[in-house]
């Protein structure tokens, strides 16, 4: 996937994933993807949680041993 | 056709702000939350640090707020911003290294820069006059409303009938006859609007939703400052206090030790940045040394990290002293005896 970014959130703590990703999101173009990185398991929640409700998609969630890998398609903001 | 009022609403995870943003939103206006993270929040953090907090739900509780009542939710980092509240508050502290007023004024700020910029009427917070000894007060609403620049474009629905009309009330946005007149430290009856609104499983937080107003929190917080002989600090540092045992045996360093497997791995990251100890004969903590080592300190401080191992019975451990470039070597310690290690050292 050409346009799919990649960020680094990897030993921050939520909430800092969230602001990361948002602050990424609000970049971004509706459609285009992003995987992002994090070591915070809280993050499984957190990410998934702040995408749901501002209107962006989550593709997938994979848990590995130290890390875990969300991929999030933006959507239009129309959430909630 | 009547325009479509919106409002920010602060949101801290709560039920108060929950509530407050329901109230509003029940009277037609269109409600997104705001929260801001100052990095001494209790949301987040160490629960994912510390291994018996992870067995709990890891949720953030003003993103559950959001989607609760189906509102969008932006978080805003502070951290740097809020330093200047932590450091030169005007009202000055509360009981602790709480600066609740200024704090709320600063947040109410930066809600009504954020209404200013994205084209929004009004402000709401969940406050309650009584409920809290520094910030809520009938005294010092008004002082908030004032410093944060959002006047009467702050509206408190939960004790709105206590206060004059403000714009949105006088403006006819929102009918002041259905606002409430809460005032006290009593939580009765947020708990029965809670149960109007079939509102259940919030959060209840013991002590509010600041790190600062912690005693033991703010006296290690104090103790960095001293040590370094400044004020200044980064993020790192803050999360760091949430961190392990803290013992200062010299005025100028510090060891954080470990109490658990999951605070291991949290300040293994740290090994790049600072002298790190971990015992090598015997299953034992990691530490890291905050401050400098002179001469006599390393095995000083190597004999502190074998009391918190499982050497702390025997006559030698070895500990591995480890430089932020990876260089190491080991030496032989007796344990300090718990018995030696004098209170004072615990920060």
């Amino acid at each position: 996937m050409s346009d799919r970014q990649t960020l680094d959130a990897r030993r921050l703590l939520c909430p800092m994933p969230v602001i990361r990703v948002q602050e990424r999101v609000e970049t971004m173009n509706p459609g285009e993807e992003l995987e992002v990185i994090c070591t915070d398991p809280g993050a499984a929640n957190d990410v998934p949680a702040w995408c749901r409700i501002n209107g962006h998609r989550v593709l997938s969630v994979e848990q590995g041993a130290e890390e875990l890998r969300i991929v999030i398609r933006v959507g239009g903001g129309e959430g909630s | 056709m009547t325009t479509q009022r919106k409002a920010v609403s602060l949101i801290s995870g709560g039920l108060d702000s929950m509530l407050a943003t329901k109230v509003i939103m029940e009277q037609g206006v269109h409600v997104e939350g705001i929260n801001f993270f100052t990095g001494f929040c209790v949301e987040g953090h160490t629960h994912a640090i510390r291994k018996k907090d992870r067995a709990k739900p890891k949720r953030n509780n003003a993103l559950w707020v959001a989607e609760q009542l189906g509102i969008k939710l932006h978080i805003v980092d502070v951290i740097e911003e809020y330093k200047e509240v932590l450091l030169n508050p005007k009202h000055g502290y509360g009981a602790n290294m709480n600066p609740c007023l200024d704090c709320k004024a600063f947040m109410v700020r930066k809600a009504h820069e954020w209404i200013e910029a994205h084209g929004f009427d009004f402000i709401i917070t969940g406050e309650v006059i009584g409920q809290r000894p520094m910030s809520q007060r009938k005294d010092t609403m008004p002082v908030v409303a004032r410093e944060s620049g959002a006047g009467d474009r702050l509206l408190r629905p939960l004790c709105a009938k206590l206060l004059p009309p403000t714009l949105p009330e006088r403006e006819g946005w929102v009918d002041r006859e259905r606002l409430y007149d809460f005032s006290g430290r009593t939580r009765k009856p947020q708990m029965a609007l809670a149960r109007k609104f079939g509102i259940e499983g919030y959060a209840q937080p013991a002590g509010g939703c600041c790190f600062l107003t912690d005693a033991a929190y703010s006296a290690k917080l104090v103790d960095l400052w001293q040590a370094r002989g400044d004020r200044e600090y980064e993020l790192d540092d803050i999360m760091l206090l949430k961190v392990g045992r803290h013992v200062r045996p010299r005025p100028h360093f510090k060891l954080i030790v470990a109490r658990e497997e999951g605070e291991v791995r949290f300040l293994e990251g740290y090994r790049n940045r600072f002298v790190s100890l971990r015992t090598t004969s015997h299953p034992g903590p990691l530490a890291l040394v905050d401050g400098r080592l002179e001469e006599g300190d390393e095995a000083l401080a190597a004999a502190i990290v074998a009391r918190y191992s499982k050497g702390v019975r025997d006559s030698r451990v070895t500990v591995e002293v480890r430089q932020p470039d990876g260089e190491s070597r080991e030496i032989e310690v007796e344990p300090l005896s718990p018995e030696r290690i004098p209170e004072g050292w615990h920060v």
